[in-house]
């Protein structure tokens, strides 16, 4: 999260909010009560409060959509007060819910519409527009021509997360992004978007007001109460075991413990490496290895060394050679990026209590189990509760 | 294998969403029956109208209706109508639209009300006593009978053209701004293309009352096929009456014929 933050270049520059206010006209309390906040390069900072509370607001006075009453906000150091406000917001990635793709233009025109107010040539903002349709995980080919009615809801979103990145802004602001897509698809759409920043590593700041988006999504987690007042500001880790105060225990609500699941991958946990074996292996050998080993089942891969089959012993007794599976064994694997949320799931549906964890290509990795997660759990807890965390003062 | 694969995968959404696309590109595919329909109305047209020129070349007309149902007078008057239709509706075009755009932009959007209102009273009011009365003031002729239609056909555009970019999504507008569209461009490539079908209905609405009242042009001397209608009244000339109508009726139908491929024509592709 926080601390692993040279893997990749940073592109994206600081934020900073100092004593922010918007008031409006006619309201008694203002919507942001002096709101000052940094947000570190290359972050995702999740805004998350009940509604009404003034995230959006917060949010939509980065890009200037609506202008601060009082108080100074700079991005990469520089006054944005200061400067013309198309201009500013060209250099500012903006994702909306659902997309709010142009429906009258096609992919390629509403990716291109930013670079063509910077006056890019042709053959680059085409390039460009492939490039991201790729990124996102769309065939240019098959998407490039198309009109936004013409794609799915989670299709239509992944345009909109091409479109806010067209021009390569350092600092995209994100208003409910995955708001309007199903559970399925926004859990893919999440996991994407980590893996597109894992890549990029820009400034992303999003409001959100479901916590276990933000805890998932969030490098820092920002909770408002109402005003824009700080109620916390701190990595997920650190609210989820520490929170401030009543209002936050109640917002992160019950079941800390088990949103702890969503901030750990699989990729996180020592997997367990059970007795391997591939078609056509001699029967008798497998045995006798996992004999040795003390398994009683075996993983079975194929001729890329991805999992096909998990037998038990038992089953092998009789047979000269490893078989190929029969077309309806179900082998439920996981992802190593998966969230140990997910492991769980799969792990109870499993025969065996555990799940086989994949790489790159499905290659098989090893196995993870329920006493693997339970020890991770119990860390996690345990660094948070233990010594106060510095970062969580700053 | 069953994968629970929570990585960038897609190929499994894909296939789903390459099902809803394709739906989509059928349903788009179907709307082109419209145009056969399209077809039809000048088809009819043309059956109503060789009918009644084979009737007038074979009827037996005294020496007054055959002054009246000369040829070349015919093609006058109808050409003096079309005219008088033409020139009111781009008049009214080049005011009501950029009317209508002024009063969505927030500096004037509260003065909409008050401006619908005095339009609607120029449609409201009869269009027999607005063309007499502005006559009377300003005298008979052709621009007089503009005006006239002018006031009556503005509302529709007007309205239209107001209701058509308040629908607009208020999102796809602030999504614009927020990704540095200046207002007027916002305006032309966002707003204006969305409000283009709504419009464009509005244009079809004048284009149809002023075709249909440019009838009244000839109490003002502004010409026009009510010659005919009037005439035929005046002198009990049923063939004159009668070929008047008919000739009204299908100039009629035609110019919403036209107008109906006109909003075919410029709704931008990508809308439903």
């Amino acid at each position: 999260m926080s601390d692993n933050t040279n893997e990749t270049e940073v592109s994206g520059v600081d934020i900073d909010l100092i004593d922010v206010v918007k008031r409006y006209p006619g309201q008694k309390r203002a919507a942001v009560e002096g709101l000052s906040l940094h947000i570190p390069a290359g972050e995702i900072v999740m805004f998350v409060g009940p509604s009404g509370c003034g995230k959006t607001t917060s949010l939509k006075m980065i890009n200037r959509l609506i202008a601060p009453t009082s108080g100074t906000i700079r991005i990469g150091g520089e006054e944005i007060g200061k400067q013309d406000d198309d201009d500013l917001r060209r250099r500012i990635g903006y994702v909306i819910q659902g997309g709010s793709l142009f429906p009258h233009m096609t992919v390629t025109q509403n990716i291109a519409l930013v670079p063509g107010l910077l006056g890019w040539d042709k053959r680059r903002t085409a390039e460009r527009v492939d490039e991201l349709l790729e990124l996102v995980g769309l065939d240019p080919a098959r998407y490039r021509g198309r009109y936004p009615r013409e794609l799915s809801g989670g299709q239509q979103q992944r345009v909109g997360v091409a479109r806010g990145l067209a021009a390569d802004p350092p600092v995209i602001l994100m208003d409910e992004p995955f708001g309007a897509v199903d559970p399925i698809t926004r859990q893919r759409l999440q996991d994407e978007l980590l893996s597109i920043q894992e890549e990029l590593r820009k400034t992303i700041v999003c409001v959100t007001h479901d916590f276990d988006e933000a805890v998932k999504l969030g490098d820092r987690i920002l909770i408002l109460t109402e005003g824009a007042n700080i109620a916390q500001y701190d990595v997920p880790e650190a609210i989820l075991a520490n929170p401030a105060d009543r209002f936050v225990a109640d917002f992160v609500g019950a079941g800390a413990a088990l949103k702890q699941l969503t901030l750990s991958r699989v990729s996180e946990i020592d997997l367990g490496r059970p007795t391997v074996a591939q078609i056509g292996d001699s029967a008798a050998d497998v045995l006798r290895a996992a004999q040795s080993a003390g398994d009683d089942s075996v993983v079975i891969l194929d001729a890329k060394r991805r999992p096909v089959d998990w037998m038990w012993t038992r089953d092998l007794l009789d047979l000269d050679r490893v078989p190929a599976p029969h077309d309806d064994t179900d082998l439920v694997t996981i992802d190593r990026r998966a969230t140990l949320n997910d492991a769980l799931d799969t792990m109870l549906v499993s025969s065996h209590g555990s799940a086989v964890v994949t790489g790159r290509r499905d290659e098989y990795l090893g196995v993870v189990d329920f006493q693997a997660v339970l020890t991770r759990i119990q860390d996690t807890h345990d660094e948070h509760h233990g010594v106060p965390d510095p970062e969580a003062v700053a | 294998m069953t994968t629970v694969d929570r990585g960038p995968d897609t190929s499994r959404e894909n296939v789903a969403d390459a099902k809803a696309a394709a739906a989509g590109l059928a349903s788009s595919r179907k709307r082109r029956p419209g145009w056969r329909l399209l077809l039809g109305q000048p088809l009819f047209v043309a059956v109503v109208v060789i009918a009644w020129a084979i009737w007038r070349s074979q009827a037996d007309l005294d020496s007054i209706e055959k002054r009246q149902l000369d040829w070349t007078l015919l093609g006058r008057l109808t050409l003096e109508h079309l005219k008088l239709t033409v020139v009111a509706t781009v008049i009214v075009l080049a005011i009501a639209v950029p009317l209508g755009i002024a009063l969505t932009r927030p500096r004037l959007r509260r003065a909409a009300p008050l401006v619908v209102a005095f339009a609607n009273a120029g449609q409201a009011a009869p269009v027999i006593g607005l063309i007499v009365l502005l006559a009377i003031w300003l005298g008979f002729g052709f621009w007089t009978a503009i005006l006239a239609l002018c006031l009556y056909a503005i509302l529709p555009v007007l309205r239209n053209t107001i209701v058509g970019l308040q629908g607009v999504d208020p999102t796809l507008v602030e999504a614009g701004r927020g990704m540095g569209m200046s207002n007027r461009s916002v305006l032309g490539r966002i707003e204006l293309p969305l409000a283009v079908p709504v419009i464009m209905a509005g244009i079809r609405t004048a284009l149809v009352l002023v075709v249909g009242t440019a009838t009244l042009a000839t109490f003002i001397d502004a010409g026009g096929l009510g010659g005919l209608i009037t005439t035929g009244i005046r002198l009990l000339r049923y063939p004159v009456l009668i070929s008047g109508a008919i000739l009204v009726a299908a100039l009629a139908l035609l110019i919403d014929w036209a107008g109906r491929v006109l909003e075919e024509v410029t709704r931008p592709r990508g809308l439903e």
